[in-house]
């Protein structure tokens, strides 16, 4: 494996993999034995991918935390609902649809993409609209790849996106109050699906994306908070109008399309200022929130002219 | 009889068992990833259960033939305690201490300067619950003191919902249990005149 080291990260700040494994191997054995009751995902398998650009010599986040403390509301509202639901997810056979406003619309596997695609590695900030954040090494491929592929005609101005929806293996789908309405939809302008810091993740820490994090495929949007950041996708159209995004349906008043990460621009009901970054500690700090979540120099261009207050 | 000596002593010391649990748990790292979140969240949810088991404390003596009134008090002062950790703990591991973050969250988040609006209105209570304070106050006025209540457990749960995304079912299930608790108030005040309740008031015996 091909795994880029970055000189400034502490090797005192990452999870050795042996101690992971080491977890993984005596959870399996318990659940084997009867012990535990937790469904285990089908196991990861190993990613291959080279270093790619943007990433960020900060601490990545622990990949224990990473793959336990998840808003996946298909599989409940708690933090570690998806962690113990989403192991009962088939993700393969798995393909996904892109069509709309395309000259070449194609249903593409996903392990075919993961073979065609220029799968690398990006070290990626992660804001959540509530207040924490995690460092996470993703790996992928921009969505600009996928896009160039089908074709977009020159009446497509926007991207939708829609997650798989099936009650029988996602509980918060079959819940009698839904958080959500379902399918999860999600959108983003044209431009910034075509932006290179925009990618399709199919895996995370070197493996296969576990199915809590949106197995087998999901967007992953570093400048906007958490929830653009679709999972476990099946299909993506091109069309010309502004498409219904899940969040902003639930809320319009909380949750608008951009969603970008602004310190200045506060939730109505709490601040955006600082976030705290997650690493499994009471003790864990609080940080400023930066404008597009450090990324301004490579997307505030996309903006320009914008009132973000307005379009938050 | 032995129980009847110390069993208020009893239930202080159960009381403060979650609390023990919660803060080892939370230095022990078994709260997950994000553990001050974790702690907060479930030291208001424990302020909350010792408000309810407070307001069940009439309804249970006047429809079931329990009576609890002996606990009330504890009830009462663990509902405080617990706030006050709560408060402390979001003052402190989650905040970090930055004062003007703090003041800025009070003063324009609903939600945090509802639940500050709760926990200050537990202040008088907390004050007064002890006999020499219901002695200096006399029973009428105390008992109207305490109705403050009420208030708070409105506070609590608009807090609480305000608190989080969307419409989990957790904070609305104890909306319906202190709404149950609030309507059975009204529908006694509506339906009986008002009239200091025959028996002791609150004393120990």
């Amino acid at each position: 494996m091909a795994i880029w080291k970055d000189p400034t990260i502490k090797a005192s700040g990452i999870t050795p993999k042996e101690v992971y494994l080491r977890r993984r191997d005596f959870m399996k054995a318990a659940a084997a034995l009867g012990l535990v009751g937790v469904p285990f995902p089908a196991s990861a398998a190993p990613l291959m991918a080279a270093p790619g650009p943007y990433g960020t010599d900060e601490a990545k986040t622990p990949l224990e935390n990473v793959t336990s403390f998840n808003n996946y509301y298909e599989f409940g509202t708690g933090k570690d609902d998806p962690a113990y639901y989403a192991g009962k997810l088939t993700t393969s056979p798995w393909s996904v649809k892109v069509g709309g406003l395309v000259a070449n619309p194609t249903e593409f596997g996903v392990e075919d993409l993961i073979k065609a695609m220029p799968l690398e590695e990006r070290i990626y900030r992660l804001r959540c609209v509530e207040g924490w954040s995690m460092v996470i090494p993703w790996i992928g491929f921009p969505l600009a790849e996928l896009l160039k592929r089908v074709e977009p005609l020159g009446s497509a101005k926007y991207v939708a996106f829609e997650t798989l929806v099936r009650p029988e293996e996602m509980p918060g789908q079959s819940a009698y109050f839904p958080a959500l309405e379902w399918p999860y939809v999600e959108g983003l302008r044209l431009d910034e699906a075509m932006h290179p810091l925009t990618i399709l993740a199919v895996g995370l820490y070197g493996e296969t994306l576990p199915n809590q994090n949106g197995a087998p495929i999901r967007l992953v949007v570093p400048w906007k908070y958490g929830f653009k950041s679709i999972k476990s996708i099946v299909r993506i159209a091109l069309v010309e109008n502004q498409p219904p995004t899940s969040w902003n349906r639930q809320n319009p008043g909380e949750y608008g399309f951009y969603s970008n990460v602004n310190p200045e621009v506060d939730h109505p009901r709490w601040s955006q200022a600082t976030e705290r970054r997650i690493d499994g500690s009471v003790f864990a700090s609080r940080r400023d929130t930066l404008m597009f979540n450090g990324y301004a120099e490579h997307v505030a261009g996309l903006y320009a002219g914008q009132d973000l207050r307005k379009d938050y | 009889m032995i129980w009847r000596r110390y069993d208020r002593l009893a239930l202080y010391v159960a009381g403060f068992i979650p609390a023990l649990y919660l803060f080892y748990a939370a230095f022990s790292g078994w709260l997950g990833a994000d553990p001050t979140r974790v702690l907060e969240h479930h030291l208001g949810l424990w302020a909350l259960r010792f408000l309810i088991a407070a307001l069940c404390v009439t309804p249970l003596r006047n429809h079931a033939g329990i009576n609890l009134l002996r606990y009330r008090r504890a009830f009462g002062l663990l509902c405080f305690a617990y706030a006050a950790l709560h408060f402390l703990t979001y003052v402190v591991l989650d905040q970090g201490l930055d004062l003007s973050a703090i003041w800025r969250d009070i003063t324009r988040r609903w939600f945090i300067t509802i639940g500050m609006a709760a926990l200050l209105m537990l202040v008088p209570l907390t004050l007064t619950s002890n006999n020499a304070m219901i002695k200096r106050l006399g029973a009428r006025a105390w008992g109207q003191l305490h109705t403050l209540t009420y208030a708070i457990a409105v506070a609590v749960i608009v807090h609480y919902i305000l608190s989080v995304k969307s419409w989990p079912a957790e904070p609305l299930i104890y909306a319906a249990i202190v709404g149950a608790l609030l309507l059975y108030r009204i529908v006694r005040t509506l339906t009986k005149r008002w009239r200091p309740r025959p028996g002791p008031i609150p004393r120990p015996a």
